[in-house]
């Protein structure tokens, strides 16, 4: 996802990296201001938007009945889909998902799976046969990056804020009833992004940083700091140093970001 | 696989497939085995069977993919329809189109893309058979297509996974360990420039198990390595044989 940026830009930004400085005066480790707001989406059962600086992400979670999965007949199924949406940026084009926005649904996906955010054996409803799918589609509504870290919080706080619809059996057909209850869940992943530029490592980097950024590692953490899922990505490399550094980094940043979400 | 074993490792510490924790699978590599490619490589390691083919550098198409200031390569990681046990589409899956994202950057810190404007190099690997770390088998059998194709690199990049088995941190999980296992961390390596190019995880582990992990990941690799190299030697010593 490259965009047209100067070779003077460039490396402004990189003497200023090497430097301990950002564009935006930022410290290297330093997330940019984090707005969530929850429920804005009435029609859906659940949906969250995050605005991580000018990174505006809309989640929306839809909650259906299908079959499961043969080889997990007692457990529900857990969905990500994400689109970059052309109204986000004039490189983002309308058609078929291309390779970065199924990477970025798949990101999404490890962390939450992973880390069983979803209590998914409570979304069976008949083992084998019947169950709950839940949806969780990634809107991508401005583009400044850190896509990845915006989406996945944006996917948990709707998640958080998703109602399963009240049902019973009567006569082996599933009827639904009056009222809704919160969508049950086992945990909370914070996923943090690392970007590399030169030898410097710097989390939540926007547009203009992601151009000189040679690699990224990101990673999910769960509540007791454990690592859930990890994703390098960038035709860049880590020496296995800068690997130990990022998740040390990543479990400081998730640490701080859970206490502040209170999650 | 059709019924779940009861235990993944025995008391002694031995694995389902006879292994010991720390110990790869059979892992047998060759080059040169496709005529009309550029470059290529076949990988058998454990069961997963992998052709790796490389062309070019050559002119892109279409042209208008074509860098200015630097070659693009380009990389299909396909999975036959009957490499594994239920038949697989042949339609490129999400998670065809995820690895193949994956397996191109983890070559690429190893090419001089800036020396080679306006050209591409494809890279298609086909897995004939899967039986778990197909990701890994496959950047060990693409780094030797590229290096075939007579493509300078800055190393080999060599690739393979640690993981998690009920308690214990396993190198080189196959399809059972990563299916029925608590995490699974494919790395791929430059051994000798000390670089990771690919680092993936699912499962949960902690700090230190992840540690453990990657550093057994990469004893795996770089043993790996001294056989893709004795693999590109091979190839020569052939022609040699037939020369005297």
């Amino acid at each position: 996802m490259s965009t047209l940026v100067t070779r003077v830009r460039l490396k402004q930004i990189t003497q200023l990296i090497e430097k301990g400085k950002r564009l935006d005066e930022r410290g290297l480790l330093d997330y940019r201001d984090i707005k969530i707001e929850q429920g804005l989406i009435e029609k859906a059962e659940g949906s969250a938007k995050v605005l991580l600086g000018k990174t505006e992400i809309l989640v929306g979670v839809k909650v259906e009945t299908g079959e499961p999965f043969p080889d997990t007949p007692n457990e529900g199924v857990q969905t990500v889909n994400a689109e970059l949406v052309p109204l986000a940026h004039p490189n983002f084009e309308p058609g078929p998902p291309d390779e970065n926005s199924i990477e970025l649904a798949r990101i999404v996906d490890r962390g939450i799976r992973e880390s069983h955010a979803i209590d998914t054996e409570k979304l069976c409803i008949e083992p084998g046969k019947k169950v709950f799918v839940v949806f969780i589609d990634v809107y991508v509504l401005n583009y400044d990056g850190n896509l990845i870290d915006a989406s996945a919080l944006a996917a948990m706080a709707a998640l958080l804020n998703t109602k399963m619809p009240n049902y019973e059996i009567k006569d082996g057909e599933l009827k639904m009833k009056q009222g809704y209850t919160p969508l049950p869940m086992k945990s909370h992943p914070i996923t943090v992004t690392i970007g590399k530029i030169g030898n410097t490592l710097i989390v939540d980097p926007i547009l203009e940083e992601e151009q000189v950024m040679e690699a990224r590692i990101t990673m999910a953490i769960n509540e007791q700091g454990n690592i859930c899922a990890i994703q390098k990505g960038g035709s860049g490399f880590f020496t296995p140093q800068q690997i130990l550094e990022a998740s040390k980094i990543a479990q400081q940043k998730a640490e701080e970001m859970r206490k502040k979400l209170d999650w | 696989m059709n019924e779940k074993p009861d235990k993944l490792i025995d008391k002694k510490g031995i694995r389902l497939d006879g292994r010991k924790a720390d110990e790869l699978r059979q892992v047998k590599l060759q080059v040169g085995v496709l005529p009309n490619a550029d470059g290529s490589a076949y990988v058998e390691h454990g069961k997963n069977k992998i052709l790796a083919a490389a062309f070019g550098p050559r002119e892109m198409h279409p042209k208008h993919l074509a860098q200015a200031d630097r070659m693009v390569l380009r990389c299909r990681y396909h999975m036959a329809p009957f490499s594994v046990p239920e038949r697989k589409s042949p339609a490129p899956s999400r998670r065809e189109v995820e690895l193949s994202k994956v397996i191109r950057e983890s070559l690429e810190p190893a090419l001089f893309l800036e020396l080679y404007p306006r050209t591409g190099v494809d890279l298609f690997i086909e897995v004939l058979q899967a039986d778990g770390g197909t990701r890994c088998a496959s950047i060990t059998a693409a780094a030797l297509a590229i290096a075939d194709a007579g493509v300078p690199m800055r190393d080999l990049v060599v690739a393979c996974a640690a993981g998690k088995v009920e308690d214990t941190v396993v190198l080189d999980l196959y399809d059972a360990e990563d299916k029925l296992g608590v995490a699974d961390v494919p790395v791929a390596y430059m051994p000798s420039l000390n670089a990771v190019t690919l680092l993936q995880m699912d499962g949960i582990l902690t700090p230190d198990e992840f540690q453990k992990a990657v550093e057994m990941a990469m004893v795996g690799c770089k043993k790996i390595y001294e056989m893709q190299k004795e693999a590109l030697k091979t190839k020569y010593m052939v022609v040699k044989e037939v020369e005297e």
